[in-house]
């Protein structure tokens, strides 16, 4: 893993125009995971999608902070049943003809 | 484009105030937003068409438009033109834009309603990133048994893309920057390619397993022997085991198909076999038939 990876929280919020307190929220619910690297906090830059995912429902269709990781978890839900209903349709195909 | 009715996509009147028409948009946006619609067509769809029509109805002047053109706006254009050359006519002292819209509002109103309003998002955040596109690839089978390259154009750009063997039915992968442009320099868009793969074989794919039916004779499902059987990456040679029951399966051993992005490894072919009974017997073949039905019976 390269440190080059890792943005910190700072910038991060600079460009998303968004509150600290809203990223470390996301690594308290354990939606992202917040390092600290040289003595800033940062966030590996695999988090990315799912904070710009929490950005956009927190501030397009308006809920709250708190809210947020019930809705992550119950969306992390739904793709993997949608993966499993998936796999079970190619396996029911095993016996259909 | 088909002509959205913008009032009915969002389920208000057309005498509803701004808050009304605020209201109902974000009631529908929460329940038709594509980031928890995940892999929903029909609900992106449909978040677009509201999307679109927030847009044009929450700016009171584009509303206004929106109101004096209804269904014709594909040639609202042209009336507005005519419009502004019979009052030009009229008053040779009016300019051109003296009344009405001039056209770069036009131009602006059809690029709301229609160019920048099938983005995803809307609102603050779609500044940053622009939209994911889905794209569904059909492959045949066969084409994902290997490792091949593919050129995609989406877009208009030109992706060459690398397709791992063992790519699954459904399965989705993101391709990093080729999505909608970024909205106020931000970055681009995703684009998600979920794949499609058609089987016209006699092979059925479980995972990574391949299974397939075989037909053995009698006599060497009865005595043993050699078949050949067909392979995904050609003929094998098996045994048949002496007194080889009907619907008995044999597995064999990594020839199945392709493990997704572990190359050299691979599920394995489950063989079962169907024993065929011969049939137009002669008289002679039924005598002896009988006879070996008296020795069972014995």
């Amino acid at each position: 893993m390269s440190f080059e990876d890792f943005i910190p929280i700072n910038q991060l919020c600079t460009h998303y125009q968004v509150e600290v307190s809203f990223i470390r929220y996301l690594g308290e619910a354990g939606l992202v995971e917040i390092q600290t690297i040289e003595h800033s906090p940062c966030i590996h830059s695999d988090y990315i999608g799912t904070i710009e995912k929490m950005i956009r429902i927190h501030h397009e269709l308006d809920v709250n902070t708190e809210s947020l990781d019930i809705v992550f978890h119950l969306l992390k839900k739904i793709e993997y049943l949608q993966e499993e209903n998936s796999l079970l349709r190619n396996r029911l195909s095993l016996y259909e003809d | 484009m088909e002509f959205i009715d913008y009032y009915k996509a969002l389920g208000v009147s057309k005498d509803a105030s701004e808050g009304d028409i605020k209201k109902a948009y974000r009631k529908l946006a929460r329940k038709y937003h594509p980031d928890i619609n995940p892999n929903d067509q029909e609900a992106e769809r449909k978040f677009k068409e509201i999307n679109e029509a927030n847009q044009v109805l929450s700016d009171p002047e584009n509303r206004k438009k929106y109101d004096k053109y209804g269904k014709d706006w594909a040639h609202a254009d042209e009336f507005e033109k005519a419009s502004q050359q019979r009052r030009y006519q009229r008053s040779s002292q009016q300019g051109p834009t003296g009344g009405g819209f001039s056209e770069s509002d036009f131009s602006d109103f059809f690029e709301s309603m229609f160019g920048g309003g099938a983005r995803a998002g809307g609102g603050r955040s779609v500044r940053f990133k622009g939209q994911d596109y889905n794209a569904e690839l059909q492959l045949d089978i066969r084409d994902v048994y290997t490792t091949h390259k593919r050129t995609l154009t989406v877009n208009g750009n030109n992706i060459r893309l690398t397709i791992p063997a063992g790519v699954k039915d459904g399965q989705v992968i993101k391709i990093k920057g080729y999505g909608g442009e970024g909205v106020n320099g931000g970055p681009n868009g995703d684009l998600y390619i979920s794949f499609s793969i058609v089987n016209n074989t006699s092979f059925k794919l479980d995972q990574n397993d391949l299974y397939k039916t075989e037909s053995i004779d009698l006599y060497t499902a009865l005595l043993g022997g050699d078949i050949t059987v067909e392979t995904f990456d050609g003929k094998v040679k098996i045994p048949v085991a002496p007194e080889t029951q009907n619907g008995k399966k044999v597995k064999l051993k990594g020839k199945g198909f392709p493990v997704y992005k572990k190359e050299g490894q691979f599920g394995d072919l489950y063989i079962t076999y169907q024993v065929e009974l011969p049939k137009n017997l002669t008289e002679r073949e039924k005598e002896l038939i009988s006879e070996l039905a008296k020795l069972r019976a014995l």
